[in-house]
């Protein structure tokens, strides 16, 4: 397989998909770092892997579930689930505008 | 005679039961090697405020009943990616400053039930991510046995604590090698149980498919001790095993190694090994011969590729996990993140997204499925078999480090424990 090189300005992209700020030092750091990297997972294109199929977990567990009863061992009481918040209103938590704002193209 | 910081959990029972000490007094001698240690070693990130009440109340507790829990007044440390109401919990990152925990962790829940008092929280690689805890947020820690040098990772702050003998037994977890090497490289018994042995719920996530709570101690006993404790299913955590647990210390009665074989893994003995590491790995091949046991020389996939295989499944994880936090619920801004976990989280995200998850992410799984082929042919037939770790002399603090064999473990998720014991 050829060579992959991750330029600078997909380094930027992949930071606005990870909701991630760089500083213009650490894009071009980050496109070097990850041209190496890719270079060795790109090693495993050296594995036939034509005849076995992915393995997404190693428990062999299947479909999991428990009654769907309120299990209050499971629950955290308002005030607790809020007191790490640093902005709260009527119970909830406050968050951020993500329609209508500059951002919006991208997070669509 | 020992002193108090030397015990063991056994040897601890036998001095409350005695009245040679209670665990008061155990709690204040600890956190006074501690206070006159810890600044040089960095190994405690938050201490536990309520200690000493706690420890009253198992004196107490002795005093009326004896002992009835299995872990009853054994001071522990624990990694700070487990949640802990009441003492602070970061995983070393500056995104988690300041954090106090809604709920407790499914592991540190039943220690705290089989009788454990908790001394602190110890430093870490910022999110686990790393092998020596340079990438903490809050600094690294140092080798107690010689503090220019790394006491390994994730889990060097536990690694560390039982080195410099701040608490009787400490709690880890381990994704590729985070208590198997740490606790190689600070001279103490670590075990990595296998993935599900152990709940992850409240232990901040790293990579989900293959993150394991695990206990580091002095000895093999106390590690057995605190696996029984942490060990079972977890009704917290969907992927836990519904195999009932063995009782570990009942393996440890064993006064040979008859009947057992052990493969040595040929690729293991690469070239870029150092003959020393090479000699005490084929020595204590031969130690196991000497107890009976039959060592066979065996073959599996170049463990070059585990290293791939792994950057790309932990990266993916590590994506995803991270995404949550934001700073709404918990936490302060993503701005916060060390330039590390930017990475781990972008080489993830880059690995999942449209156009590269097949080529990366899908290809990936699939040579994991051909190393869980290539050694399936030999467990069957094996109890054991045999890795290497690098020797923690050649690390001082900000010299690069990978091991492939510690990786390639990791990805068929069995258990080992290194033990200079």
């Amino acid at each position: 397989m050829h060579k992959v090189t991750i330029l600078p300005e997909e380094v930027k992209k992949i930071a606005k998909l990870a909701n991630l700020k760089l500083q213009p030092v650490e894009v071009n750091l980050f496109a070097e770092q990850f041209t190496q990297t890719v270079d060795i997972i790109n090693q495993l294109n050296e594995v036939d892997t034509s005849a076995v199929a992915a393995t997404y977990q190693i428990t062999g567990l299947v479909n999991v579930t428990r009654e769907d009863i309120v299990d209050t061992a499971r629950v955290l009481p308002q005030t607790v689930a809020l007191s790490g918040a640093k902005l709260t209103s009527n119970g909830f938590f406050v968050v951020p505008r993500i329609i209508d704002t500059e951002e919006t193209e991208s997070v669509i | 005679m020992k002193q108090l910081h030397e015990l063991t959990i056994s040897e601890v029972h036998v001095g409350y039961l005695n009245k040679d000490f209670t665990c008061v007094d155990l709690v204040k001698h600890l956190l006074n090697r501690i206070k006159k240690y810890n600044p040089k070693l960095n190994v405690f990130l938050a201490l536990n405020e309520n200690v000493l009440k706690q420890a009253e109340a198992i004196d107490k507790e002795i005093a009326e009943k004896g002992i009835d829990r299995e872990l009853l007044g054994i001071p522990m440390a624990i990694k700070d990616n487990f949640l802990t109401v009441g003492i602070s919990t970061t995983a070393s990152s500056n995104i988690l400053k300041g954090f106090m925990p809604q709920y407790e962790s499914s592991v540190t829940s039943k220690l705290l039930t089989a009788g454990a008092i908790f001394i602190g929280k110890t430093n870490m690689d910022s999110f686990a991510h790393g092998s020596s805890t340079e990438t903490s947020d809050f600094g690294p820690t140092h080798n107690p046995w010689n503090p220019e040098k790394l006491p390994g990772g994730s889990s060097g702050g536990s690694a560390a604590a039982i080195s410099a003998q701040f608490v009787t037994v400490a709690l880890g977890s381990e994704t590729a090698g985070s208590i198997r090497q740490p606790a190689a490289w600070c001279g103490v018994t670590g075990f990595k149980p296998t993935y599900g042995r152990a709940g992850r719920y409240g232990c901040i996530a790293m990579a989900s498919s293959t993150d394991s709570p695990g206990p580091i101690a002095r000895t093999v006993a106390d590690t057995a001790l605190i696996a029984n404790v942490i060990s079972g299913q977890d009704p917290f955590d969907a992927t836990t095993s519904p195999t009932p647990v063995g009782d570990y210390p009942s393996f440890l009665n064993k006064k040979d190694l008859k009947g057992i074989k052990i493969g040595l893994v040929k690729e293991y003995l690469m070239t870029s090994m150092s003959d020393e590491v090479k000699k005490l790995i084929l020595e204590a091949a031969d130690k196991f011969k000497e107890l009976g046991a039959t060592v066979e020389e065996i073959s599996l996939m170049n463990p070059k590729y585990a290293i791939g295989v792994y950057t790309v499944v932990q990266r993916s994880e590590v994506s995803s996990n991270l995404a949550r936090f934001d700073g709404i619920r918990f936490g302060h801004t993503r701005d916060s993140f060390g330039e590390e976990t930017k990475r781990r989280i972008m080489l993830g995200t880059y690995t999942l997204s449209s156009g590269y998850y097949d080529a990366y992410y899908k290809k990936a799984q699939a040579v994991r499925t051909k190393m869980i082929i290539s050694l399936l042919k030999f467990l069957n037939l094996m109890m054991l078999l045999s890795a290497q770790f690098p020797l923690a002399r050649h690390f001082r603090l900000a010299l690069p480090k990978t091991n492939p064999c510690l990786v390639r473990w990791k990805m068929f998720s069995l258990s080992r424990v290194p033990s200079p014991d």
